[in-house]
């Protein structure tokens, strides 16, 4: 029986070892190869050239401030409905997955119509009298994109966390004397903190990497490294050049994923 | 008033979600051509989305790359799964390191990763080489889906099957897989929605004359996107909206929910 059930792994380990680890193992051969495909630095050493280091700033300071700000709008709504009636988390994932359904360039272009000049939200706000929003084709935008559509990978991983914690634990601490902002400081908010380093996770390497949003939002005027690389693939075909800056970009990212084994001990805790 | 500002709160979110679908479905009745500008209320991009090939054309691609890839990730993910509830620890990190792998890296990287990998294998680039692509990011969804399930299970239920003469794989279907069930379904629906919204790796592992959703929406932003195509995402939308309203909230199927719920605690 214990062989048999070591058969049912078989597929998954070629299929991992042929479409994960290999293609890996292939930008990791490009990025330190040249064109002759001798052994070279250049490529990863090309994100010290002044355009690619600013487009690499400007994206770590937009993915920092756009993960900090989903995770003020989540934890207060996660804890909220947390408490709520609503207990049926198939509900709750419901209404933040469903957004999905509708294309998400779509979405984001939808961002367009309602930044605009003369866009909905500006009518709005000139019909209550106060101050236009003038921030289409800003880096404020792109923020605001990021923040659009990552905030359901935030809100869910801490929602999930927050359920489990046992009402026992915080009633204990209650009976014990601790007030409201005691309680959360001391036993609501640590319990939460795998949660929490998961949806940190799920928005910054997205929002670090992107290149759709910068694309629609900004206006084209504001590269971001997602948008450097792409453009080394599809447009310039230096897939050397290309591949060096991932493996760069793959450092950061490999940051991120350390954080998250070292507090994430329970893995897919985000569904 | 506190209990005030929390559903305020609440809707505040909810409508920074909904605001760009409330847009697009507003622009599907939009007469006028431009997004920019209201012309009046039409329904005739519903009538004339259904004679635009191009778009039904991407329509089907999508569908049909959804459906295939959710179940062949469905069922080598549910079959990992399973192995590896059973594993030693050290077999078990390779593949629970190798799963966080296109979880945690970026679209762009794993999308890239697959074209070089197609390309070294002189791959034409088209429906295939999409499809093992979704696959591939597809089947970690499954395993983080099914896997909790699999540890909520009882061993010796499926033990006393045997012990009572079943043989493993009757007793798999008859004890285990009714109660894995729910997380397989959620990791199919999972892994269909993912491969319907993914954009960026579709973008990297397609060839020129394959068309998703996604990638035709892409090439018509600079032009202008046609307002069928805001017909056909709001048909959509509103398609699995009503879906998941009847699933959850037929009277039969809600007490069935809550039965279960009662049988965990």
């Amino acid at each position: 029986m214990k062989n048999k059930k070591h058969l049912l792994s078989f597929p998954y380990l070629f299929w991992s070892a042929g479409f994960i680890l290999i293609p890996l193992c292939m930008i990791f051969f490009y990025g330190f190869t040249d064109k002759q495909l001798h052994f070279t630095f250049e490529n990863v050493a090309s994100v010290a050239e002044p355009e690619n280091v600013k487009a690499l700033l400007i994206s770590i300071l937009l993915a920092l401030i756009s993960t900090a700000i989903c995770v003020l709008l989540a934890y207060p709504l996660a804890l909220i409905l947390s408490r709520s009636a609503i207990k049926n988390s198939g509900f709750m994932i419901f209404v933040f997955i469903l957004p999905m359904w509708m294309n998400f360039l779509l979405r984001t272009l939808a961002w367009q119509t309602l930044l605009e000049k003369n866009g909905v939200i500006n009518m709005i706000l000139s019909f209550l009298h106060l101050p236009n929003l003038n921030i289409i084709n800003t880096p404020y935008a792109i923020i605001l994109g990021m923040v659009y559509n990552f905030l359901p990978f935030m809100i869910l991983p801490i929602y999930n966390a927050l359920v489990k914690i046992d009402p026992n634990v915080i009633n204990a601490a209650r009976d014990l004397g601790a007030n409201g902002l005691q309680t959360f400081l001391y036993v609501i908010f640590p319990l939460s903190i795998p949660g929490l380093i998961s949806g940190i996770t799920m928005v910054s390497v997205p929002a670090l990497t992107t290149f759709v949003i910068s694309d629609m939002l900004g206006g084209g005027k504001i590269l971001l490294i997602g948008n450097v690389i792409e453009q080394e693939f599809k447009q310039a075909n230096n897939w050397h050049v290309g591949s060096g800056l991932s493996i760069v970009l793959m450092l950061f990212i490999l940051l991120a994923m350390g954080l998250t084994a070292k507090y994430d001990k329970e893995g897919g805790s985000y569904f | 008033m506190r209990s005030v500002c929390k559903k305020l709160y609440i809707a505040f979110i909810l409508l920074l979600l909904y605001a760009p679908i409330i847009t697009l479905v507003v622009l599907s009745f939009n007469a006028s051509k431009t997004r920019a500008k209201w012309g009046g209320f039409t329904m005739k991009w519903y009538g004339s989305l259904f004679k635009n090939e191009q778009i039904m054309g991407a329509l089907y691609t999508t569908l049909l790359l959804a459906i295939l890839s959710a179940l062949i990730a469905t069922l080598i993910g549910t079959a990992a799964a399973i192995a590896m509830n059973g594993m030693q620890a050290k077999a078990r990190m390779y593949f629970t390191a190798v799963t966080n792998i296109p979880m945690l890296n970026a679209d762009i990287v794993t999308g890239i990763s697959l074209m070089l990998l197609f390309l070294a294998f002189d791959a034409v680039f088209g429906f295939k080489t999409v499809l093992l692509a979704h696959i591939t990011f597809n089947i970690p969804y499954v395993i983080l889906s099914v896997l909790p399930k699999l540890k909520q299970t009882n061993r010796s239920v499926y033990e006393a099957a045997l012990d009572l003469g079943a043989t493993p794989v009757y007793a798999f279907f008859k004890v285990v897989f009714p109660d894995i069930l729910p997380g397989v379904l959620s990791g199919f629906f999972l892994s269909f929605t993912m491969s319907l919204d993914d954009f960026i790796i579709t973008h990297f592992s397609k060839g020129p004359g394959l068309d998703t959703l996604s990638t035709k929406i892409y090439t018509e932003v600079k032009k202008g996107i046609k307002p069928e195509m805001y017909a056909l995402s709001t048909l959509m939308f509103m398609t699995v909206l009503v879906l998941i309203v009847l699933v959850n909230y037929i009277p039969d199927a809600g007490s069935k929910l809550q039965k279960e719920k009662a049988l965990k605690e």
